[in-house]
């Protein structure tokens, strides 16, 4: 279990700073895949002329979902499929992870064929005692979504539990 | 049917979602959501044998939150907000219960808009994972 973590001014400088954009595609498959992996039924995230009969452009994204990132070998987290190095990272050492939470914001609908740009950023950083796991940090990131005509169509925010 | 608005009123219930996912569903939702975190497929990794398993995405939960609402809704209406907080870990092959209640239901700017709270519910009747949406409702 780790103990005293402490918010370093290194780790403070971090906070507010915008990663390099990156892209997530969606994609018909890439909208069924997701569908698939949480069990949905409906035939609107998996069927083309379903989903126009229900008045969308095409497979629309399931909630939560907000596109696949391009994996590249090396410049991709293998794990989380993101990408690696667009912005500052935090050097905590902390080896464990949880996920605390989750927030979606949507400002439009998104649909198979739209291509999404990709900004996030550490919008705060605090210390948090379990029981079970003794002291996390907390790291709380947002992320915007800005489709292929340059609106902003989703923002989502995280946190991230290290211990 | 897509959701009417005469339908519900507030303290009005979704109709509830079952899950029950294995480790094969749990390897479908990496695959469908890109995270391959070995915690959530093998149970030899260190941080699942330090917790006894191996355990569902957050994620998984997130998403079956947003297929209990989007069933609700049946394409009446989108999203404008989904949120949940994974306040307890649940396991694989456990039953677990999503289900809502609507908290608000209001007209704003020429938008009908609703409320709802939302909850996992474990085998043991603990919610693991409360939520909330924002929905807007066609005309």
């Amino acid at each position: 279990m780790a103990d005293n973590i402490e918010i370093t001014e290194e780790f403070k400088a971090v906070v507010g700073v915008q990663s390099e954009p990156w892209t997530h595609e969606v994609t018909t498959t890439s909208v069924r895949a997701f569908a698939r992996g949480v069990g949905y039924t409906d035939p609107v995230y998996f069927d083309e002329d379903a989903a126009k009969a229900a008045g969308y452009r095409s497979l629309p994204c399931p909630p939560s979902y907000l596109g696949t990132p391009i994996f590249i070998p090396g410049k991709s987290n293998d794990t989380f499929s993101g990408p690696k190095n667009t912005g500052p990272s935090l050097n905590h050492g902390l080896k464990n992870v949880l996920d605390g939470g989750t927030e979606t914001e949507y400002f439009d609908d998104i649909c198979a064929g739209d291509i999404l740009t990709v900004t996030s950023c550490c919008a705060d950083l605090s210390i948090r005692e379990s029981k079970t796991t003794g002291q996390m940090l907390i790291v709380t990131s947002e992320s915007t979504y800005t489709n292929q005509q340059g609106k902003v169509v989703a923002k989502q925010r995280g946190q991230g539990l290290f211990y | 049917m897509p959701l009417d608005w005469n339908s519900f009123d507030e303290g009005s219930s979704l109709p509830e979602l079952t899950k029950n996912p294995g480790v094969s569903q749990l390897v479908k939702y990496a695959a469908g959501g890109g995270d391959f975190n070995p915690l959530h497929h093998d149970f030899a990794f260190p941080q699942s044998k330090a917790l006894g398993s191996i355990i569902v995405h957050g994620r998984f939960k997130y998403a079956a939150l947003g297929e209990l609402v989007s069933n609700w809704l049946d394409h009446g209406g989108r999203i404008r907000s989904l949120s949940c907080q994974y306040r307890g870990m649940d396991l694989p092959d456990q039953p677990m219960t999503l289900g809502g209640v609507v908290k608000r239901k209001w007209e704003e700017n020429g938008e009908k808009l609703a409320e709802v709270e939302l909850f996992v519910k474990n085998a043991a009747g603990k919610n693991t994972t409360p939520g909330g949406a924002v929905v807007v409702l066609k005309d």
